[in-house]
């Protein structure tokens, strides 16, 4: 059984520069053609102030930092137990190569299924960027076998 | 490129189904890299084989990286209200993805109109990979 007194415990902010080579190679990964994630001088005419983020991209600003995992290791949850259950992104600006984002996390809720077989755990995160401005927030539910 | 003409986008109509794969180790290779995700499971096969999988697995996040050009192909990015999936069943090495939407509900006012859009990944098999949703603003 997960310790539910951590639900609500919040995590060290985590800033991260949007560099243009970081999100062409997120870009190709994933598949995107559009010049806009790849080439500035197109992103501009279409009139950006640069390379834009393709929306799933701020997943990479979690894994950017010593321990991406922590709040699975506070709960005691080993990584080989846990699934990647659910994602949702809201988004409310455009993020572009230049901007400075932070990143706040917190546990956002647990609970169980099946008569506690399988326990959920939210992790919630808001992204800022260099002017304050919210630009997405993430919700990830993460279920643990 | 050639936009979809959301403006004009009516319940039960389809977005150009886009086909991924198959899925190579490749793949997973450059999203690890690309994405900071360097969890052994999607990229060390001594690593999966000891937790009791035959083989490494996709990342979720590349196979919803994948779908959301069903979005990024058809609609301005910054049309792109809220984008949501559910993980149904992991994606082995080798398979072919069907990544698909269609427009579920128009919700809000005429003048300000909001597409629900209902959009699934599907294998060579019609399995279901992922679920998922996005509202998309039409103004």
């Amino acid at each position: 059984m997960l310790d539910r007194s951590l639900i609500n415990k919040s995590y060290p902010p985590i800033i991260f520069d949007i560099e243009k080579q970081r999100l062409k190679f997120f870009s190709k990964a994933t598949g995107q053609t559009d010049p806009i994630y790849f080439d500035e001088t197109i992103a501009r005419k279409k009139g950006f102030p640069s390379l834009l983020a393709p929306p799933t991209f701020l997943t990479t600003v979690g894994h950017e930092q010593k321990s991406p995992y922590q709040y699975l290791n506070d709960l005691s949850v080993d990584l080989k137990d846990v699934l990647h259950a659910g994602q949702i992104y809201k988004f409310h600006s455009l993020v572009f190569a230049g901007d400075v984002i932070t990143m706040n996390s917190k546990i956002k809720d647990m609970y169980d299924k099946k008569n506690g077989c399988l326990e959920f755990v939210e992790f919630e995160s808001l992204y800022t960027n260099q002017n304050g401005k919210l630009v997405v927030e993430s919700l990830s539910t993460l279920v643990i076998r | 490129m050639n936009k979809w003409n959301y403006k004009s986008a009516k319940v039960g109509e389809n977005l150009p189904e886009l086909i991924i794969g198959p899925i190579s180790r490749t793949n997973l290779a450059l999203y690890a890299g690309a994405s900071g995700d360097h969890n052994p499971l999607h990229i060390d096969t001594d690593y999966a084989k000891r937790i009791g999988l035959p083989d490494v697995i996709a990342h979720g996040m590349l196979i919803m990286g994948y779908l959301a050009r069903v979005l990024t192909n058809n609609i301005n990015q910054n049309q792109i209200l809220e984008y949501g999936v559910q993980f149904s069943s992991i994606t082995n090495i080798g398979e072919t993805l069907s990544c698909s939407g269609i427009v579920k509900e128009v919700l809000g006012s005429k003048s300000n109109k909001i597409l629900k859009l209902e959009l699934k990944v599907k294998d060579q098999d019609n399995d279901t990979k992922l679920k998922g949703y996005s509202l998309i603003k039409t103004s």
